[in-house]
């Protein structure tokens, strides 16, 4: 008897399991990878709470977000009204974690693309799985021009990359009209991240007429970059340029300061000059420094549609969107349109649909000129912001379409 | 090229600052104290929370912060080393390392690992100096260190109570016959490396970046010069930090400033093969 009602227990249970694969025609599932725990938690949270977000966008109708592909509609209409659906995998920030998941998603959780993983060496792993598997990589987020340099034919990237954004420098740099700016000096601490950064400035200097009077590798953490800030001045640099995380960009500041040397343009590429502890710490002494950015409140607050996700997002987390949540969502919002304009969940027809996105910037939520894949599978509408330091915050001075104050940027840089 | 010296010169009294303390206590107690670099963090945090709160500038609680912190080498000496100094070196030895994890770990816990830096200071600013732009921060820190060099040096070797610190130093049971009791002294001596790190540190916040693993960045430095100084001689470890201030800025200023750490090490080394007891060592 017992046995019985067990055995019926049994298949009722595997009924039920049976209904949501039954019901899959009606989900198209997409494996997200993310560093969920570790060092990078916190991010991997935000960019979590970003890509919920976007399925909330395409799931459900939002009318008010006009030109967002799916917006108004509810879920996939081309696969029949198809819902959205996430699947998040745990990358801990390591690259081995990120490839096995990759490989578990596609197995056990049958999902029809993949995305992530933040990190440039996570991308690079996992998407390897999904190239060897035939299966569509869209990634949001990773900044390494290595990644799109492999030919890879199932590899897609929304955000610009490195190269692009030392481009963009050359690019703002040709606007400034007040001060020369010719003779370029690099400071860069000798990791990738700064090694990277001086290749690409090499290598744009001269497509944008500029010369590279330094070149000033130093070692991360040092007890002082007196020797380095001196052989900056000798150089009379025309721009300086920084790639260097914050405990060594609050020391240059301090350090230029106190020997009152003042490059005529200091433009920092991102990272330690965007921390908000330098800002905070060091931020009063240092008024009126560029930097790279992706993003800025400034012009998230102009751009209608922008101004709702992030009021959307805020409501939901508590916290505005910023660089990193703000691409990985843009990227969900392309892939979830390119696999609603192929009509079809097969791999094939998605990378072709991928291939032929074509969106312009009303129909994005990032300041960019639009999305449109290069051949290597690149975006070539993005586009890196500048900013200056106004105050305790950020504000835009390029590209001019989003410079709300038509007096910066303040060139020449001074001390206060 | 006077001018990278010059700035050269500045660092290595800082650097000297720093290694003073430690050298002295290596010398008389003959305990490498590997948590060095975390006292002059606290020192470091000290100044800093004294400013951030209590709105007192550094160069003017820094002898607070000495004072703080000659108290607590006392208890680092009474808690921890007098227990262990009976028994193998290597306890002590382990027993400094660990002490340094714990404060540091403990700095992460509680002042979580932002890195703070002081906004400007009565310090802030420049100093002319023939034709050159010098920070004052650096100048007036770098002249500290020469006179708390100084002053150590008066006392250690020209006083009565220096006289029983080196007799401890020498021999300590022949000390405690004579009547010099060992363990005062090495607790005074205890807190006199600890206030004069804390003094280094409180001047450094006027330039320098407060984290809570700022210790490694001046600790190793130190350390070095300490070793290239000679065994517990206070000239030699303030020489060998000027030294070391110097080659960094020669190498920074006729190679590449990412060299700076290699020529110091290769001196360093260079030193430990010819001349293994140190510069002015005496063991």
């Amino acid at each position: 008897m017992n046995k019985k009602i067990i055995a019926g227990l049994a298949a009722g249970l595997a009924l039920a399991a049976a209904l949501p694969a039954h019901a899959q025609e009606k989900t198209v599932r997409i494996g997200a990878l993310y560093p969920l725990s570790g060092a990078l938690a916190s991010t991997g949270a935000e960019i979590k709470a970003a890509i919920e977000l976007a399925v909330d966008i395409i799931n459900n109708p939002h009318p008010e977000l006009k030109g967002i592909p799916l917006a108004a509609e509810s879920g996939l209409p081309r696969l029949g009204g198809a819902r959205f659906k996430v699947v998040f995998g745990d990358t801990q920030g390591k690259p081995e974690v990120g490839l096995a998941d990759a490989q578990r998603m596609l197995d056990q959780e049958k999902v029809v693309a993949l995305t992530g993983a933040y990190q440039s060496a996570v991308t690079k792993t996992a998407s390897r799985v999904a190239e060897q598997r035939g299966v569509p990589f869209l990634n949001g987020e990773s900044s390494s021009p290595d990644l799109t340099e492999r030919g890879y034919k199932w590899f897609f990237r929304t955000t610009p990359n490195d190269e692009t954004f030392v481009e963009n420098m050359m690019q703002f740099l040709d606007t400034i009209k007040a001060v020369p700016t010719a003779r370029i000096a690099v400071v860069y601490e000798n990791t990738d991240f700064g090694v990277n950064t001086y290749k690409a400035v090499e290598k744009f200097a001269k497509q944008y007429k500029r010369q590279i009077v330094a070149n000033i590798a130093y070692g991360a953490g040092s007890a002082s970059v007196t020797a380095e800030v001196q052989k900056l001045a000798a150089a009379k640099p025309d721009v300086a340029i920084f790639a260097s995380y914050t405990s060594d960009a609050m020391l240059f500041v301090r350090t230029m300061r106190e020997t009152q040397y003042a490059p005529p343009v200091l433009l920092a590429n991102d990272a330690g000059f965007i921390d908000s502890r330098f800002v905070q710490e060091v931020g009063p002494q240092v008024q009126g420094v560029l930097t790279r950015d992706v993003w800025a409140g400034d012009v998230a607050a102009a751009k209608a549609g922008l101004k709702k996700i992030n009021e959307m997002y805020k409501a939901k987390t508590g916290k505005e969107l910023n660089g990193n949540n703000a691409r990985s969502m843009q990227g969900m919002l392309v892939l979830a349109d390119a696999i609603n304009r192929a009509g079809s969940t097969d791999p094939e027809a998605i990378r072709k649909a991928l291939a032929a996105t074509d969106l312009n910037d009303d129909q994005i939520a990032m300041p960019w000129a639009g999305v449109k894949f290069d051949d290597k599978g690149q975006n070539t509408k993005g586009a890196g912001l500048i900013l200056e330091l106004r105050g305790s915050s950020y504000q835009t001075v390029w590209p001019e379409k989003y410079r709300a104050d038509k007096s910066l940027p303040t060139v020449p840089f001074a001390w206060k | 090229m006077i001018e990278a010296l010059t700035a050269g010169l500045f660092n290595g009294l800082i650097y000297a600052a720093v290694a003073v303390g430690l050298a002295l206590i290596w010398g008389i107690t003959d305990v490498i104290n590997f948590a060095h670099g975390e006292f002059l963090m606290l020192g470091m945090y000290a100044a800093y929370w004294l400013y951030t709160l209590g709105r007192i500038d550094p160069t003017l609680s820094a002898p607070l912060v000495a004072v703080a912190l000659a108290f607590f080498g006392f208890m680092v000496y009474a808690l921890v080393i007098r227990r262990l100094q009976r028994g193998p070196a290597m306890a002590i030895i382990l027993a400094t390392f660990g002490l340094g994890l714990v404060l540091r770990q403990l700095a992460f816990i509680f002042f979580s690992p932002d890195y703070r830096s002081l906004p400007d200071t009565l310090l802030s600013g420049s100093v002319s100096l023939a034709g050159m732009s010098l920070g004052r921060p650096q100048v007036v820190t770098g002249l500290v260190a020469l006179a708390v060099v100084a002053a150590l040096f008066v006392l250690v070797y020209r006083t009565r109570w220096g006289h029983a610190l080196q007799a401890v130093a020498e021999d300590r049971q022949v000390a405690a016959l004579v009547g010099i009791p060992p363990d005062r002294v090495n607790a005074q001596v205890w807190m006199l490396g600890s206030a004069a790190v804390g003094l280094a540190g409180a001047l450094l916040t006027t330039f320098f970046y407060v984290f809570p693993s700022v210790g490694t960045v001046f600790g190793l430095l130190a350390f070095v010069a300490v070793c290239m100084g000679g065994f517990g001689s206070l000239p030699g470890a303030c020489i060998a930090g000027i030294a070391i201030g110097l080659i960094e800025a020669m190498t920074g200023y006729l190679a590449a400033p990412a060299l700076k750490t290699v020529s110091v090490y290769i001196l360093f080394i260079l030193v430990l093969w010819y001349r293994p007891r140190g510069l002015f060592g005496r063991w």
